[in-house]
């Protein structure tokens, strides 16, 4: 074995690529959080769907996007390989055992709450990056009047007919600029109308909260990061950025449009 | 002070085993734990029984030899003291208190409550020491050490090697203990020269012994009777990274 395989194959290495992989996910959160707040603007979905093309055509972020899924495959697959390991080092448990005296109750369920990350990962990205990748989505024709930018036209083309593809002129006789564009955003008005989808949406995000708040932390940990002036901010972010804001601003996006819907 | 004992009984260490239960009646609070089990194993002998086999050899907290895991905890309830100096006024009265011995597969039972913990030897003769040549006494305080680096070794170096933190971590890891014996040489100058050998090979064989892995839970610091940090784990970690990927230093 050479010694990079050896180093991590030890149980080290093996923290180190969950560190890594966790870590980086952490980051994405905070790309994929920044493009769903365009979610709240009230512009039937224009700049939604502007980031949605972005997001998957410029070249560095579609580099980055194979990272990520490569990211998550390996964290899962890392995981689990860890916890075998760590199953077979203790085949007796104790009769009585008092966890929560040493440790938090998210620490201990880290397995349990990335399986349900990962099974809203699968249903997530099978109804939004797939559909949205492969799915024939419908196309929304966007004309802004040069003059007034409030002034938009918003015209849903017909799935139909010829097959569209995304755009973007002037078109010089009307004064407008257009644009054309897949249209995801009726996709997730769609998903979020319906309660049960808003309750799973919500349950994952409580579930990332209690996973972050202890992985965003231990993730440096494993990367032997630990210094007693730097610990203290990472623990912060670890605990409000990861663990409560991000998760409850995700959380806000289904509720909000699942609240927009019921009154229209 | 009126006690209702379930004890783990275990023949070898090829027999299945299970939980006994005995009474522990007229126990003075001010008995340490190990006290207690020997009032309790003098009236299992008086009635021609086999008495509970514990470990044990100071009784005052330095040794590292008592271990038990007490109503779910190692060394029982209190922070930082090690259960022969775990006085029986932590418990209450008519209290019904569970014993198991510590559990992992690298501590294989040898009797009762008592494991073997010689994986734990066997790490530290894979590199817990430092190579020097016999000869004159050198003067104290001939090598300067900053004060808060040495404090920090000597902090590490207050191990007992009790086992504690293996039996208190859900996935078993020997972590803080492997950690700890190798910061306590890696800070200090006389431990430079095998520094990145020593890391390398000391985590193989805690690999080896079947131990698992570290999640940073970080049940082990607040069990340890000695109070060894995680800073300990996470200094073992950049060592050993440092040595994997970036010394040019091979082992084996
Ligand atoms: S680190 Fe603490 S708990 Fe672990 S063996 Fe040393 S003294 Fe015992
Ligand atoms: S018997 Fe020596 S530390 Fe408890």
């Amino acid at each position: 074995m050479s010694s990079f395989t050896k180093a991590f194959s030890s149980t080290l290495g093996k923290k180190l690529i969950m560190g890594l992989t966790g870590l980086f996910l952490s980051l994405f959160l905070i790309v994929h959080l920044i493009g769903n707040l365009q979610l709240f603007k009230d512009d039937a979905g224009k700049a939604f769907n502007e980031y949605s093309y972005f997001m998957t055509h410029f070249l560095p972020i579609k580099i980055i996007s194979y990272l990520l899924y490569a990211s998550i495959v390996l964290h899962a697959v890392y995981a689990l390989v860890i916890t075998i390991h760590n199953k077979k080092a203790r085949p007796v448990s104790y009769a009585s055992y008092n966890g929560a005296a040493n440790s938090t109750w998210s620490s201990r369920n880290m397995g349990i709450l990335g399986t349900i990350l990962l099974i809203f990962i699968v249903i997530h990205m099978g109804n939004f990056w797939f559909k949205y990748h492969w799915g024939g989505l419908p196309y929304t024709q966007y004309e802004m009047s040069l003059s007034n930018p409030s002034d938009v036209k918003v015209t849903n083309l017909p799935i139909s007919g010829e097959p569209l593809i995304h755009a973007e002129y002037v078109n010089t006789q009307t004064g407008r600029e257009v644009l054309v564009a897949k249209d995801l955003y009726q996709v997730v008005v769609f998903s979020f109308s319906s309660l049960w989808y808003v309750v799973l949406y919500v349950i994952s995000m409580i579930a990332m909260g209690f996973h972050l708040y202890h992985g965003f932390q231990s993730g440096f940990q494993s990367l032997g990061f630990d210094h007693t002036k730097y610990k203290p901010a990472i623990n912060w972010l670890g605990t409000w950025l990861f663990g409560i804001i991000i998760p409850a601003a995700f959380a806000a996006i289904p509720i909000y449009i699942y609240i927009t819907t019921l009154n229209q | 002070m009126n006690l209702t004992l379930k004890v783990w009984r275990q023949r070898n260490a090829s027999d299945k085993g299970g939980f006994v239960t005995y009474k522990a009646d007229g126990i003075s609070p001010d008995m340490s734990f190990l006290e207690m089990l020997d009032v309790v194993n003098e009236g299992l002998v008086k009635k021609g029984e086999d008495p509970i086999h514990f470990d044990h050899d100071c009784r005052e907290g330095i040794c590292g030899m008592c271990s038990l895991y007490i109503n779910g905890r190692p060394h029982g309830p209190k922070r930082a003291i090690t259960t022969c100096q775990l006085h029986m006024r932590s418990f209450s009265d008519g209290e019904t208190i569970t014993i198991e011995p510590w559990r992992a597969t690298a501590f294989p039972v040898i009797k009762d409550l008592a494991v073997d913990r010689s994986a734990f030897d066997r790490i530290q003769q894979a590199g817990g020491y430092i190579s020097v040549n016999t000869g004159g006494v050198p003067d104290a305080n001939e090598i300067p050490v900053p004060k808060p680096i040495a404090d920090e070794a000597f902090n590490s170096a207050t191990c007992i090697q009790c086992g504690a933190c293996v039996a208190a971590c859900k996935n078993a890891s020997a972590m803080l203990f492997v950690s700890a014996k190798i910061s306590q040489l890696a800070l200090l100058p006389q431990g430079q020269p095998e520094r990145y050998r020593r890391v390398q090979s000391m985590v193989a064989q805690m690999d080896a012994e079947g131990f698992g892995g570290c999640t940073n839970t970080g049940a082990c610091e607040i069990e340890c009777p000695k109070e060894i940090s995680m800073t300990n784990i996470n200094r073992m970690r950049r060592d050993y990274f440092t040595a994997k990927f970036f010394k040019e230093e091979e082992i084996r």
